[in-house]
């Protein structure tokens, strides 16, 4: 685990001085996704439950640091932070209620539905939420320290190192609830619900919580994104950005837990490309994803597993 | 003394009363055997004791508490387990890890969350323990998907065994198992059970193993009890060697009678 930890941890601290800031700035892209994709895994891969509705946190937690700028006139990263916890926590509070009460296909569109409502929120309340046009996000202060002038070097400097802190401590906390008693008492429940109901285990209780932090951790990552991106708008609320998230996590392989921080990082870094090599940009993406998941049907990370094994065997 | 009575307890699916008005008793300390054919009602039975099913009517007393309206999980609490006649186990996770859940969840450290399991020591150890007892030690590492359908047998007894229940259901353990198998799943089982004072209702379809293993038998037929008694006093009764076997040559006459043989 350390053997790729380290080199991985090392070559992401010292990006920003290899590869030119348009490059970093990707990077930041991918690891706020990654964020994102760790938290929506929780559900998907430790505790089998599918959401189509975690736009809604990630848009959820942009909205709140638009709001925050908005009308507290706030400009510091760390309340926005702590303000998108807040409200990711609610906002999945109120949508886990109902949503754990079903399984499968009904909780999908359990969760699609519910992130509609807030998309149409953002999208009809003009006057609060900008309409189409989104609300402004200036760049916030790090730590107490205002913004340095040059905008291109705050983002692709300090801005990613931030980003790359509050991923590395995400990660961090991730692992341990996946490794905790908890994150092995979701497993059983992605495994065999009724068994884990009959070992003591309170099941509509467990996926509650789950479901709450992994709207947190989303919300987090929607929070990252908004001065990054400078605009909250109902894009990011839309349910198409459900399903990217859904998709960069099926990408990297949603059995292993590096998997969601690998597609989406992949994910992000090919959608970006794509974007710049043409203006049907959508069918080249929709075009690379299906020959992907047609080749590699466990993921990124599911067929590295594969080939280092073979290399063990035959090593 | 009573651990477990059941007071006119019925359930019915449709038109199909599935337990019949049933007073079932199970005393403390005492491996019980529950047979009948196929759709007597056994599992049915076992299922509303332990919660899976609501009942329609009658009581479920435990312990002279009435648990009739409680959760699985506060049965659970309180002391009642079970096992699956199909296989019920977490597929994707180690032989041990099965064995620690079922430690955690009775030692009430599932919602810890901050906390690495492998840290645990005590439950590790006791898992691996248990493991052992049950002869399954060699495949603590392996996923529970992967051993034999014998050996996953035995896990499925020792989850619920690994939660210290009081009163243990065991829904036919040894089905699917060849019959030259089925004696050392059941010696270890009923060894292992005896050694913790855990009161066992064994269901069972293989009448060898019944005679062999149980200190009482509880015959049921059609949703109703249809004998209780001693192995000798069961194997000595004509309804049951009627409805059983089904050697009677007026078969109806025998059904209907509810309980006699061994009170």
């Amino acid at each position: 685990m350390l053997a790729w930890v380290v080199p991985a941890m090392a070559l992401l601290l010292v990006a920003p001085y290899v590869i030119d800031p348009f490059q970093t700035l990707t990077l930041t892209y991918g690891l706020i996704a990654a964020i994102a994709a760790l938290g929506f895994n929780l559900l998907l891969g430790y505790t089998g439950l599918l959401s189509f509705g975690h736009s809604a946190f990630f848009g959820g937690g942009a909205y709140t640091v638009a709001f925050l700028v908005k009308y507290l006139k706030l400009a510091s990263m760390e309340l926005f932070l702590a303000g998108s916890v807040l409200v990711a926590a609610i906002l999945s509070v109120l949508f886990g209620y109902v949503c754990v009460r079903y399984t499968r296909i009904f909780f999908g569109i359990l969760t699609l539905a519910l992130s509609q409502v807030l998309w149409s929120l953002a999208f009809k309340f003009f006057w609060v939420t900008g309409g189409t046009d989104g609300l402004r996000i200036p760049t916030p202060t790090l730590l107490g320290m205002a913004p340095s002038d040059d905008k291109m070097e705050f983002l692709a400097h300090h801005y990613y190192y931030y980003v790359l802190a509050v991923f590395a401590i995400c990660v961090v906390l991730m692992w341990v609830i996946v490794h905790s008693p908890f994150g092995k008492a979701l497993q059983a429940i992605r495994d065999n619900e009724i068994r884990a109901e009959f070992i003591g285990i309170r099941i509509r209780r467990y996926r509650l919580i789950a479901f709450v932090i992994s709207g947190i951790f989303t919300g987090v990552a929607g929070a990252l994104w908004a001065p990054l991106n400078g605009l909250a708008s109902p894009d990011i609320l839309v349910w198409t950005f459900s399903g990217e998230i859904v998709f960069m996590t099926v990408l990297g392989g949603f059995r292993t837990f590096v998997g969601p921080i690998v597609g989406a990082i992949a994910f992000t870094y090919l959608k970006t490309y794509a974007v710049g090599f043409t203006v049907y940009w959508q069918l080249l993406l929709g075009t690379v994803l299906v020959v992907l998941v047609l080749a590699l049907p466990t993921g990124i990370m599911g067929a590295v597993e594969r080939l280092a094994s073979k290399i063990k065997k035959s090593g | 003394m009573d651990l477990l009575v059941t007071q006119a307890l019925a359930k019915s699916f449709g038109d199909n009363r599935a337990v019949d008005r049933v007073d079932f008793t199970v005393r403390q300390g005492e491996v019980l055997a529950l047979i009948g054919s196929n759709g007597a009602g056994k599992t049915s039975l076992v299922n509303l004791v332990s919660g899976l099913l609501r009942p329609d009517s009658g009581q479920i007393i435990f312990e002279n508490n009435d648990v009739t309206r409680q959760s699985p999980y506060e049965r659970i609490k309180a002391g009642i387990a079970r096992s699956f006649q199909i296989v019920n186990l977490f597929d994707q996770l180690s032989c041990a890890d099965n064995i620690a859940l079922s430690i955690f969840s009775r030692e009430d450290k599932t919602l810890k969350l901050a906390t690495l399991a492998s840290r645990d020591h005590a439950v590790w150890a006791e898992a691996h323990d248990v493991l052992r007892r049950f002869g399954l030690e060699r495949a603590a590492m392996l996923l529970a998907g992967t051993i034999s359908h014998g050996e996953r047998k035995l896990l499925d007894v020792a989850v619920a065994y690994a939660l210290k229940p009081k009163l243990l259901f065991l829904d036919e353990p040894t089905s699917g198992v060849s019959t030259r198998e089925k004696a050392p799943i059941m010696d270890i089982v009923t060894s292992i059970v005896r050694a913790g004072g855990i009161t066992v209702v064994i269901i069972e379809h293989d009448m060898d193993i019944v005679f062999r293993y149980s200190e009482r038998i509880v015959v049921m037929h059609q949703g109703a009890i249809l004998a209780d008694g001693t192995p000798d006093q069961i194997r000595q009764n004509d309804a049951v060697t009627t409805t059983l076997i089904g050697t009677h040559p007026t078969g109806e006459s025998a059904y209907g009678s509810t309980g006699s043989a061994g009170r």
